[in-house]
């Protein structure tokens, strides 16, 4: 009996933890393309920092594409637990 | 390749897009749009974001600048890896008012001002002009290079014709897929799927020349970072920390702000879900974009004449190389970055130029008495559309024709960036903060506006010149930064010390709670005035779909016909989509005008606050009462539960009694049978008399027992209350209940000085109750020698409680709750020799003279303790009976 509130919780738990995540990976976005350019602005201008640079940004592609998909599996979840409690319910009543 | 070649080639690719454009129109007629809505095709259409700008200019401003280049496209992606939270929220909110640009989202926001959104709307016309010149500026250029052999002088304005065909093709397309109707929410599949098509080709086309520089020219990717490395000398090319951040600023602003990016990202989106495939595709796009911008530079550098011009390096080098079909294929990408950027934007401006430029013009001239305007408003609204796209289309060429094109494509576009940025904090701050308001917004806008014209926009175009600067500082980093900072103060400063109007505080709390906005209206229902506003719809949308939205409203609303009753509901639904057509600040006004809606003040708002307060009343009542009828059901239920038990215990009574009358009736049934034998002696028949004669009592006693606990249980004992001494009553019932085994000898201990307490009580009845428990105390005490204690207490309420314990084992605990109960007997009942009604009857007498009898665990034997009362209870007839 108490598998499916510990489950509510869990996947509301997990979606809201990762709506924390969508917001937090904006600003850690920002640091990491500004400071390196505020703090070696000769080091990452040419090569390397075309490598850094692109790297970086396929890293913030790949974490967004993850994130979003986390986001939107726990959506569902969430939406399957809320409508499985509110089946329930009809049933009690 | 040969220049008419070219031409036929452009005119194929363009008649390929009227198709593109005609079909996905047709199908979204036709409702199939599934495939039109799917969120590739949304984020394909981001792409014009890439303008013309992006595929000449970025590489252009690569080779000048270095990797400075990437910020235009790394604010976007910072701005998108927050597309969860941030831009799902701004389409969200703007979805549901139904907004049409940008300057009608924050007119919207500030209390439905149509001065403010013309002002936005002025800064984003300023600032797109020269914009929209840039993309004719190089569209001309690239055909030039196709035109002339040369590499090196390519004039700037020389293709002044070719840019004349190019605008007045593109005002066409406009024209044709941007005005086709009047819809209430400004979606144009036709013109977005045929962008979606030149995103693929441009990015195709970079992809192709990329790949080719990078394998083709260069030695693949180790040798173009070699490349890239051998630049280190290059001063232009060492990042500037505070270029940097302003840019990545700005370009973060502008991927809202841009008239033409708040068109594709919120007007054109269905609904915020796409966001969660674009918030990843997009900067993905991007990426692909910006990746091979650098080795096209540094290739076009190396292997270009010095004089050649960067910005078009990504034609000359295939063209160079006599990769004609590649060539091609760059200049169809280009071509398509150019007029998807010029139509987008041409529709967002015109829409804006209509809605709050125009239309509130025509309808301030033209006011005529109410309810009999017979103009028809969605024919002036789609007139002024158009005249608005050929006025910015033609604005731009002439811009271009009097400039005689600027020498680098960046600038320009930097121009525009920065322009229109100074609308995002009076937008952010809105869409966040309840507290903004619109005095607030004039003030940062305006600050912004001025500063970015004195300092950049006017230079750019060689009116003044930028402050002078210390050595060292960046002119237009400096520039961003202070007409941002001073934007935002002003927006700040103003919004804390006004006071927002009522409408204003009403569509703030909607747009940062992103709750359904309320119209508030005080007009009475009826159906009179819904007719005006039926023909004022019809005047925006055309008859049909008017018609089609009130009688759906009125159906809503459970009535038949065409029309509804004015709830505030059905006019906020009204309101909003009138603002989808014609903006929010015109479609409030008009509203206003026709149904009469007086001035919304304070104490309408509170009206409103009032509303919503009573229905979470109700709701909580509502609420409660379910509660309640939980609680009576689970009440219902425990009586049940009670009666049924009680059913139980009565079945297994009426067995007992059954039980207990059936043995004694046996044995005179038996022996009265006996008896009638002759020959029985005498002695014989002396005994079996007795026997009779004993269990008759027997059964008079049990009886008699049975009628008294009847009586006690109805609670119609007849009690005669008198004072009593309990002394003298322990006395009695000691020397009454000797008789019971009265071979065993008892030691009492009694402590006789307590025991003078007057009771007033029924003095028969409690010495009953006293021998029921000495004589069980007899009966059961299986000490050697016996002893029972009896002590009595005052009770500070008046009444007295009195302990009879004895030695005994006692009451095992499992069985003291039993033994009050009929018929509950301990041990073997012959022992007892009584039918164990004794303490039941114990128990009704103290209920009934409001005392109670309980069993006293843990005293060393079996205890009991008696409390009675200061005075019993008079029953309610007992007092009637008394008065009578």
């Amino acid at each position: 009996m108490p598998d499916r509130p510990l489950f509510l919780e869990r996947a509301s738990f997990r979606r809201r933890r990762l709506g924390d995540a969508a917001r937090v990976l904006p600003v850690l976005a920002a640091l990491a393309i500004l400071v390196p350019v505020w703090w070696i602005p000769a080091r990452v201008s040419f090569a390397a920092g075309a490598v850094w640079l692109f790297g970086l940004w396929a890293a913030l592609i790949a974490a967004v594409w993850a994130l979003h998909r986390a986001l939107r599996r726990a959506d569902a979840a969430t939406l399957r637990a809320s409508q499985a409690i509110a089946q329930d319910d009809d049933h009690a009543l | 390749m040969p220049f008419e070649a070219l031409v036929a080639g452009c005119l194929a690719y363009v008649a390929l897009m009227f198709g593109v454009a005609f079909a996905a129109d047709r199908a979204a007629s036709q409702g199939r749009v599934r495939w039109l809505d799917h969120p590739v095709v949304y984020t394909l259409s981001l792409s014009v974001y890439c303008s013309a700008w992006t595929f000449y200019g970025a590489v252009g401003y690569a080779s000048r600048s270095g990797l400075e280049f990437a910020t235009i496209y790394l604010g976007p992606t910072v701005v998108f890896t927050g597309a969860w939270w941030g831009l799902r929220r701004l389409v969200r909110v703007a979805r549901m008012h139904h907004v049409t640009s940008i300057a009608d989202l924050i007119s919207a926001r500030f209390g439905k001002s149509n001065r403010l959104a013309a002002f936005v709307t002025l800064i984003a016309v300023i600032a797109a002009t020269p914009y929209v010149a840039l993309q004719l500026q190089s569209v001309s250029l690239s055909f030039e290079v196709f035109a002339t052999d040369s590499l090196t002088d390519i004039p700037l304005a020389g293709g002044g014709g070719t840019a004349l065909w190019v605008a007045a093709g593109l005002a066409l397309f406009t024209i044709l897929f941007g005005t086709r109707n009047l819809a209430a929410d400004e979606r144009h599949h036709g013109v977005v799927t045929a962008i979606a098509l030149e995103a693929v080709v441009k990015l195709l086309a970079f992809l192709a020349l990329g790949v080719f520089v990078v394998w083709g020219l260069a030695d693949g990717p180790a040798d173009m970072l070699g490349r890239i490395a051998s630049r280190a000398q290059d001063q232009g090319w060492i990042l500037k920390p505070d270029r940097w951040t302003a840019l990545l600023i700005v370009s973060g602003a502008a991927i809202v702000a841009l008239p033409r990016m708040f068109q594709v990202l919120v007007v054109e989106a269905a609904d915020e879900d796409r966001l969660g495939t674009a918030g990843w595709a997009f900067p993905a796009y991007l990426f692909a974009m910006s990746l091979f911008v650098l080795p096209i530079a540094v290739m076009g550098q190396q292997l270009l004449p010095a004089d050649a011009n960067p910005d078009l390096y990504v034609l000359t080098l295939p063209a160079q190389s006599g990769q004609n079909w590649l060539a091609f294929l760059v200049f169809l990408g280009g071509f398509s970055a150019a007029t998807s950027m010029v139509v987008v934007c041409t529709i967002a401006l015109a829409t804006m130029i209509s809605n709050h430029w125009l239309v509130p013009l025509w309808l301030g001239l033209r006011r005529k008495p109410q309810g009999d305007d017979p103009e028809d408003l969605r024919g002036f609204v789609l007139n002024a559309r158009r005249v608005a796209i050929l006025s910015v289309m033609a604005v731009g060429w002439l811009y271009y024709q009097a400039t005689g094109g600027t020498t680098t494509l960046a600038s320009m576009g930097l121009v525009a960036f920065t322009g229109m940025a100074q609308v995002l904090p009076a937008m952010i701050g809105g869409l966040l903060w309840r507290g903004a308001n619109r005095n607030g917004a004039y003030a940062g806008v305006g600050c912004g506006f001025l500063l970015w014209l004195a300092m950049i926009f006017l230079p750019s175009v060689g009116i003044g010149s930028p402050p002078p600067l210390p050595a060292g500082v960046d002119p237009l980093a400096f520039a961003i930064f202070l007409s941002l900072t001073v934007n935002m103060l002003a927006f700040i400063a103003l919004s804390i010390f006004g006071m927002p109007d009522p409408v204003e505080r009403l569509q703030g709390l909607s747009f940062v709670s992103a709750v359904d906005p309320i119209r508030h209206s005080r007009l009475a229902r009826g159906a009179d005035q819904a007719e005006p506003l039926l023909v004022m719809a019809r005047r925006v949308w055309g008859a049909e779909d008017a018609l089609r939205f009130f009688r759906s409203e009125a159906a809503f609303q459970g009535k038949s016909g065409y029309l509804p009753d004015l709830t505030p509901r059905f006019l906020t639904r009204l309101e909003r989509r009138l603002a989808g057509s014609i903006g929010a600040a015109t479609a409030h006004a008009m509203i206003d005008s026709v149904a009469g809606g007086a001035e919304l003040t304070v104490s309408d708002l509170m009206e409103v606050a009032d509303e919503a307060q009573r229905a979470k009343e109700e709701t909580q009542r509502l609420e409660n009462a379910t509660a309640e009828l939980a609680r009576t059901a689970r009440q219902l239920r425990e009586a049940n539960d009670k009666l049924t038990a009680l059913s139980v215990q009565k079945d297994a009574f009426l067995g007992q009694i059954s039980h207990e009358l059936r043995t004694p009736m046996t044995s005179v049934r038996a022996f009265s049978d006996i008896l009638r034998t002759p020959d029985l002696s005498e002695a014989d028949r002396d005994r079996f008399a007795k026997i009779i004669y004993d269990e008759a009592g027997r059964l008079t006693r049990l009886l008699d027992d049975l009628l008294d606990l009847s009586v006690l249980e109805s609670g119609q004992a007849q009690l005669s209350i008198t004072p009593a001494n309990l002394h003298d009553l322990i006395e009695r019932a000691l020397s009454a209940a000797s008789a019971t085994r009265p071979e065993r000898v008892f030691r009492v201990d009694r402590e006789p000085l307590d025991e003078y307490v007057a009771v007033i009580t029924d003095a028969d009845r409690l010495l009953q109750v006293l021998i029921n428990v000495i004589g069980n105390a007899r009966k059961y005490c299986d000490a050697e020698p016996p002893v029972l204690t009896i002590r009595v207490r005052r009770n500070l309420r008046g009444g007295a409680q009195i302990d009879i314990i004895d030695n005994g084992s006692g009451i095992e605990a499992g069985r003291q709750a039993l033994i009050f109960e009929k018929f509950a007997r301990l041990n073997d009942p012959a022992r007892a020799g009584g039918a164990g009604l004794g303490l039941a009857i114990c128990r009704e007498i103290m209920a009934n003279l409001g005392g109670e009898i309980t069993y006293l665990p843990g005293q060393g034997g079996a205890a009991f303790r008696i409390v009675l009362p200061r005075r019993p209870p008079v029953p309610v007839d007992a007092a009637h009976r008394l008065r009578a």
